[in-house]
């Protein structure tokens, strides 16, 4: 495993950036640019750069997908949500001279945010092409076949060129896929998910979204530790504050900033993803939740620094 | 993890010193529970005295959730006084102190949760003592 790129962070339902806000980012921008004058593209673009994140870019947008850049030949992806459609076109643009492409699906559950993408994915339509989906749930198939029937949408799941073909993962059963070791955990929140944990060649990934954290079972705990434990990357559902995962939002499926943060130190990882983006949250929001989380990993520090990132439609993280 | 408690009229009000965290919550939760039955029955109040405490995980914030959640159904109040600044900063990050009652200090807390407390308080912390002439 060489790289993870982010197509679709967002949680529960796409969010798009409105012109409102677009127009609040241009007016900072002159603001900070009051005064000054810029003698090439090349230094408007550096100070795009020093602007805060949110002033110059958005968190996004679309629903769960992450890609794992391999190094081999096939692609490799998490959830099928909006974000499949973007991915998909991006993998199009890379296919090499028309050569049919594998790809290999990992799904957390099968909520709408998460399967939402596949109608729209584009390499699915593609004679030749390969589309393999792993998951731990039974209903995998059926679930992916039933949001293509009327009335649902128009365009039956049997319009698929593809070869489409679906794998279960057994829980806690290390599995080979293209060359990378491939876990499923159970995690807890309505319907079931599960997490993932990826390792090749020295270096773990683990995809844990959509999951809550019942902070008073010790064992829950230590089952995560274990699933979590020396990741090169954590990629962490945190769509709500603790105090809202454990009282209003209780059994919502879950999880927070904190306890991704304090799972992750007490399994020495190095870095923390926090994904599964809460829907009401604008960039600056976002943003001081990454500055928050970030803080907390430093005044409750007790071994190695853990490295925190706020997943964004396009980010790029190089384990 | 290290807690006292005394008792001040309807109020008990219960220092905690150390850490909070995955392995010392639990003696938390069970020194309060009794607590809860017993304060809450006559409508009264807890305050957790928190000057001692240096840090606080996710699982001593539930406690504390559980805890107030009881004590409000039982119409009694539930207070915490006097954090630490690292333990303050915790409390924001996890919106705690937007769901439970924070106080500066004790006598803060106190004079918030019941009036007899605070003067029990007072009369105590006085340099001349409580069983001293008016």
């Amino acid at each position: 495993m060489k790289q993870v790129r982010f197509w679709g962070t967002r949680g529960s339902l796409p969010v798009a950036l409105t012109a409102a806000g677009v127009r609040r980012k241009v007016v900072a921008a002159l603001r900070g640019a009051s005064g000054r004058s810029f003698a090439s593209d090349a230094e408007i673009g550096h100070y795009v750069d020093s602007l805060a994140f949110p002033a110059a870019a958005t968190y996004g947008g679309h629903t769960s997908c992450v890609e794992i850049e391999t190094g081999g030949p096939d692609f490799m992806l998490c959830d099928l949500g909006s974000g499949a459609r973007p991915f998909g076109l991006s993998a199009m643009a890379r296919r090499a001279g028309g050569a049919p492409q594998t790809f290999h699906v990992f799904m957390s559950h099968l909520h709408w945010d998460h399967i939402m993408g596949l109608p729209f994915f584009v390499p699915a339509f593609i004679p030749g092409n390969r589309v393999v989906i792993y998951g731990s749930h039974l209903e995998l198939e059926a679930a992916l076949r039933r949001q293509q029937e009327k009335p649902s949408f128009p365009v039956d799941f049997s319009i698929f060129g593809a070869t489409m073909e679906f794998v279960h993962l057994e829980p806690g059963q290390p599995r080979d896929v293209a060359g990378v070791s491939v876990t499923t955990m159970l995690q807890r929140h309505g319907g079931d998910s599960y997490g993932y944990r990826f390792e090749s060649r020295g270096r773990a990934l683990v995809y844990s979204t959509d999951s809550e954290h019942p902070l008073a079972h010790a064992e829950h705990t230590d089952r995560f530790v274990e699933f979590f434990r020396d990741a090169d990357l954590v990629i962490f559902d945190a769509m709500y504050s603790l105090a809202d995962s454990i009282s209003v939002k209780a059994d919502w499926g879950h999880s927070s900033n904190v306890v991704g943060v304090e799972l992750c130190q007490m399994a020495g990882a190095r870095h923390l993803c926090l994904f599964h983006h809460e829907p009401v949250f604008d960039d600056d929001a976002i943003e001081a939740l990454l500055a928050e989380t970030r803080r907390l990993e430093e005044i409750t520090r007790v071994d190695a620094p853990l490295r925190i990132s706020a997943a964004y439609d396009g980010l790029e993280i190089t384990l | 993890m290290q807690i006292a408690t005394r008792q001040l009229a309807d109020t008990a009000l219960v220092g905690v010193v150390g850490r909070v965290d995955h392995r010392s919550a639990g003696q938390l939760e069970q020194a309060l529970a009794p607590m809860m039955a017993r304060v809450g029955s006559v409508r009264g109040a807890i305050v957790l005295d928190f000057s001692g405490v240096e840090y606080i995980s996710s699982v001593g914030l539930r406690v504390l959730m559980v805890a107030g959640k009881q004590m409000r159904s039982q119409a009694a109040s539930f207070a915490i006084a006097g954090l630490q600044p690292v333990v303050a900063e915790i409390f924001a990050i996890s919106r705690f102190d937007r769901v439970l009652a924070v106080h500066a200090d004790v006598p803060s807390a106190l004079a918030q949760c019941s009036a007899s407390a605070l003067a029990a308080w007072q009369a105590a912390e006085s340099p001349a003592g409580p069983s001293s002439p008016p």
